[in-house]
């Protein structure tokens, strides 16, 4: 505790007016930082990945202002009013989930929108910051590690979302979500033979979970194995993003440059794929930079989440920085060909504004979590 | 409080070991995530690098003109013109199905068969809209600028004479590549060779920069075709005027050049426009003059006699007694209609006495009449290179029996085309010189192989004048020329016997008879009118025809007996 203050207090002289101004805000500099380089990063392979489409660009600039603002109020909130809104927020949720699955818009095969009139959105993105608030609201006041019981309602608090959210389908999605819940119970302390005995049932598990997937969802888990199966058809995302990616080389043919980006032969450039656009355009130098932002943000957000010092904050940051850097690692995985095709863009770089407002959200709460910290203490 | 404190302590610390646990794992990850950032950018870099080239560097063909076809004076008559094929990428056009209206607007087709066509062929990336459209048309189309949509250049074959020249040119498909006809026989030549050139094309398949030239394209040669498009009007236009007058089923005229052996003028009715493609159906498109077999009935007599004068035994003034009109070979039995009586040769041709042929036929030697016909052509297929050209039937004389002798003197148990008998009657025509048929312009004197004697031959010609001055093809006379030539009207073979109501009537024949230029045959297929002898149907096609042509080619009238002192011959420069 006592080199936790004093690095603190070091930290907050060499700050000065502007740190003032930062704590002021219940905003963490060096985060902030790291969320900062990584979206100006995005917004710069952006506006090559969507072939200079000036307007498009201006609607992501405008995204990300949405998304900072959402992240800055956020971080106002104090911790106990958090707690006492996440039951409603996530019983809010489920309902919209339950609306989603009764009158939700279909687009492009699925059902995942809900449109109000006045704007049309995914519950499912709700239910990325709600579920790790409600687990974490459940874990917090009772012993650690949870007992049997206490775990198994964490667990239907997180798949019970999970399979409205499956059932779209956005499995993707579905799988954020139970990661989110995961990741309270692992930090929670759950038992290590446990966490055995549940990797041992999921593994058991997936014989049969192969039977309820989507024909399409099957075929990109066999196409990782082989892409050159069937190269036209389910295989052409992941040789083309391969071949954009390698062609790059160490430094990359330059931006604006990506001769399979920007002739198109690269599938979803400006949002799934957008990684290979970067390896590209910008080589193995520029995706290592990018890899090391989001290990500095992953690491600053622990850091954080470590310095709260009640239960919730810690569980719910926590939560936060592993399903973020888990979303990173799915997508850039799929997009290096290490893991089936999926759906899932990369965060903060991705073109998509919802998502960078989930994300910033998430990232206010945490920082409010951890700036407000001292008046849970007194 | 101490003790809450220390609670919270206890679980503070487990969070720790937990989350460098957890970190540790994600360190791993981030490895395992470079590490492949590596594999594919540093190790597989320049497979891939070669890869990404193939994907967007292509070599394209750049189309050859397609050489036109010219006739003997060099009027255009087959040429390619550049013309514009409207393509779309099912999948991207589906994307906005509100423009396929207005696109089929512009293509002149019908909205409901374009979202039809779009529909069905969701899992392809290309499809023909329209093709062919006119380049100004097809600036329409592009200026909607729908998605999906894209032109191609290509050429396309128009002729401008139509169905006059529509069988001997052919056509050729969509693809520019010759169907039938010339189109087909000199396709190599008249399409030349693509060019290629390296291209960037996007991933939809778009050029985006053309990078070099690899080789130009040479263009296809120009056919100069022997043709003259003036004698192929004039067949054109008497031909389709007779077979309409006298309710015929098909009929074919073609006039060959004595000296050459080029074929000048060669039409047929029915006949189609090779432009318009909905009339491409076998029935029209066929070059029947080339690719038709038919028994020539009496106009082949000319060429037995030929034989008969050879053997020695015969002058044109020997006396066949063909009393009376009839005569029994075997079991059957051959009749004239008149009984000539004692006749010379000239006689029995001009009549056209089936009796006298069939005596004389009997007398000869077979291998010899055998020899005469195959030497001037009949049972193989000539050299003009047509495609589909029948070879006709001339049996062996191993197998002729006197009853097949006797039929054959008179023009049946073989089988002919049209060319094989004009070829004949031009070989007649050069004094026993046989020149090969063709198609294209000769360039100079064609070398000529002797098959008769040129004693026989001119006394042939003289038999055939006869036949015009005295006998059967009275109306095949053209004023100012000499005429030489034979009628026939053969009974069609129906079913195993032959028809008693359906003719073939012919007239085949030289002028000018002193000094033979052009050969000409006319066909007038089942004509259904009063009329239907070769002397009454055909020879006055032939008349009309062959003065015509004689005065376009401006040859020396050699005969002035029969053109009254107020007419004036005009000799027309070639």
């Amino acid at each position: 505790m006592m080199s936790g203050e004093f690095t603190v207090s070091r930290t907050r002289e060499a700050m000065g007016r502007g740190g003032r101004l930062l704590r002021a805000l219940h905003l963490d500099g060096p985060l902030l930082l790291g969320l900062s380089a990584i979206i100006a990063f995005g917004l710069f392979i952006l506006y090559s990945a969507l072939g200079g489409n000036m307007a498009l660009w201006l609607r992501q600039v405008a995204g990300v202002a949405v998304a900072l603002v959402a992240m800055v109020v956020l971080a106002q909130v104090p911790p106990r009013f958090i707690r006492m809104l996440t039951p409603l927020a996530y019983a809010g949720g489920i309902l919209l989930l339950l609306a989603v699955a009764l009158f939700g818009d279909v687009s492009k095969g699925a059902q995942r929108w809900l449109d109000l009139g006045f704007i049309r959105f995914q519950p499912s993105e709700i239910m990325k910051v709600a579920v790790p608030l409600m687990c974490a609201w459940y874990v917090h006041d009772r012993p650690l590690p949870p007992s049997l019981p206490h775990t198994a309602v964490v667990a239907i608090l997180f798949l019970l979302p999970a399979a409205f959210i499956a059932e779209q389908p956005d499995l993707d999605t579905a799988m954020l979500v139970c990661a989110s819940g995961f990741f309270v119970l692992l930090l929670g302390g759950l038992h290590g033979r446990w966490l055995a005995l549940g990797a041992g049932l999921l593994a058991a598990a997936a014989p049969v979970a192969w039977h309820f997937l989507h024909d399409y969802q099957r075929q990109r888990i066999l196409t990782l194995l082989d892409p050159d199966s069937d190269p036209l058809g389910a295989g052409y995302h992941i040789i083309q993003s391969q071949i954009a990616i390698g062609s790059g080389g160490v430094f990359g043919k330059g931006w604006m440059n990506g001769s399979q980006a920007q002739l198109e032969f690269l599938p979803e450039r400006s949002t799934d794929f957008i990684f290979a656009v970067m390896g590209e355009e910008l080589g193995l130098l520029g995706q290592l930079t990018l890899v090391a932002l989001y290990v500095a943000v992953l690491g600053r957000a622990l850091y954080l989440a470590a310095q709260c010092n009640d239960t919730f904050g810690r569980l719910v940051s926590g939560s936060i920085a592993l399903t973020f850097f888990v979303y990173v690692f799915i997508n850039s995985g799929m997009v290096v060909g290490l893991l089936p095709v999926m759906g899932l863009p990369l965060p903060l770089v991705s073109y998509g504004g919802t998502s960078m407002v989930t994300l910033l959200a998430g990232f206010g709460i945490l920082q409010g979590l951890h700036s407000h910290r001292k008046l849970v203490r007194s | 409080m101490r003790r809450r404190s220390g609670g919270a302590d206890m679980d503070a610390a487990r969070f720790r070991l937990r989350a460098r646990i957890v970190v540790a794992v994600l360190v791993v990850v981030a490895g395992v995530l470079g590490a492949r950032a590596v594999q594919l950018q540093v190790l597989d870099q320049q497979f891939l690098a070669k890869q990404g080239d193939m994907r967007y560097t292509r070599v394209a063909k750049i189309p050859a003109h397609r050489g036109a076809m010219v006739d003997r004076f060099g009027e255009p008559i087959a040429v390619s013109s550049p013309v514009d094929t409207v393509y779309v990428n099912p999948r991207e056009l589906a994307q906005a199905p509100d423009e396929i209206p207005r696109l089929a607007k512009a293509l002149k087709r019908d909205p409901q068969w374009l979202a039809q066509r779009v529909t069905s062929n969701l899992d392809r990336q290309f499809l023909y809209v329209a093709r062919h459209m006119d380049p100004a048309d097809a600036a329409r189309v592009r200026a909607l600028g729908v998605p999906g949509v894209y032109l191609t250049r290509e050429y396309k074959r128009y002729y401008p004479s139509g169905e006059v020249t529509g069988h001997v040119l052919g056509f050729t498909n969509l693809d520019d590549v010759g169907q039938e006809g010339m189109e087909l026989a000199y396709d190599r030549s008249l399409a030349g060779i693509d060019g290629r050139k390296r291209v960037i094309q996007d991933g939809r398949g778009r050029i985006i920069e053309n990078v070099e030239s690899i080789s130009a394209p040479r263009p296809g040669e120009v056919l100069e075709l022997s043709l003259d498009l003036r004698i192929q009007y004039l067949a054109y236009r008497e031909l389709k005027a007779a077979v309409r007058r006298h309710r015929a089923r098909s009929g074919s005229v073609i006039v060959l050049d004595v000296h050459t052996g080029e074929v000048l003028a060669m039409v047929n009715q029915p006949s189609f426009n090779p432009n318009d493609r909905a009339q491409y159906e076998v029935a029209r498109y066929r070059n029947r003059a080339v690719t038709d077999i038919i028994e020539p009935g009496s106009s082949i007599k000319p060429f037995v006699l030929a034989a008969a004068l050879d053997s020695g035994r015969y002058r044109p003034d020997t006396v066949i007694d063909t009393n009376p009109g009839m005569i029994r070979v075997g079991v059957k039995s051959i009749q004239d209609k008149n009984n000539l009586g004692s006749a010379s040769l000239t006689t029995i041709l001009a009549r056209s006495s089936n009796v006298g042929m069939a005596k004389i036929a009997l007398s000869l030697e077979r291998d010899q009449l055998h020899g005469v016909l195959r030497d001037l052509g009949f049972g193989a297929v000539t050299a003009s290179g047509f495609p589909g050209e029948s070879a006709g039937l001339l049996s062996g004389p191993a197998h002729w029996r006197p009853i097949g002798v006797a039929t054959l003197s008179y023009g049946y148990g073989m089988s002919v085309t049209p060319l094989q008998l004009a070829h004949a009657y031009a070989t007649i025509g050069s004094l026993g010189l046989r020149r090969p048929v063709t198609f294209r312009k000769a360039t100079g004197p064609v070398p000529a192989e002797r098959v008769l004697d040129e004693k026989v031959a001119r006394d042939v010609i003289g038999l055939l004048e006869a036949v015009v001055t005295q006998g059967t093809g009275g109306k095949a006379g053209v004023p100012g020329y000499s005429v030489a030539g034979k009628t026939g009207t053969a009974w069609k073979a129906v079913g195993g016997s032959y028809s008693t109501d359906k003719y073939l009537a012919v007239f085949a024949g030289v002028a000018p008879a002193s000094r033979p230029r052009l050969a000409t045959v006319v066909l007038i297929d089942e004509p259904s009118g009063a009329l239907y002898y070769g002397g009454d149907v055909a020879a006055p096609v032939f008349s009309s025809v062959m003065s015509g042509a004689l005065r376009l080619m401006g040859v020396a009238p050699d005969d002035l007996s029969l053109v009254s002192p107020a007419t004036t011959i005009v000799q027309v420069q070639p």
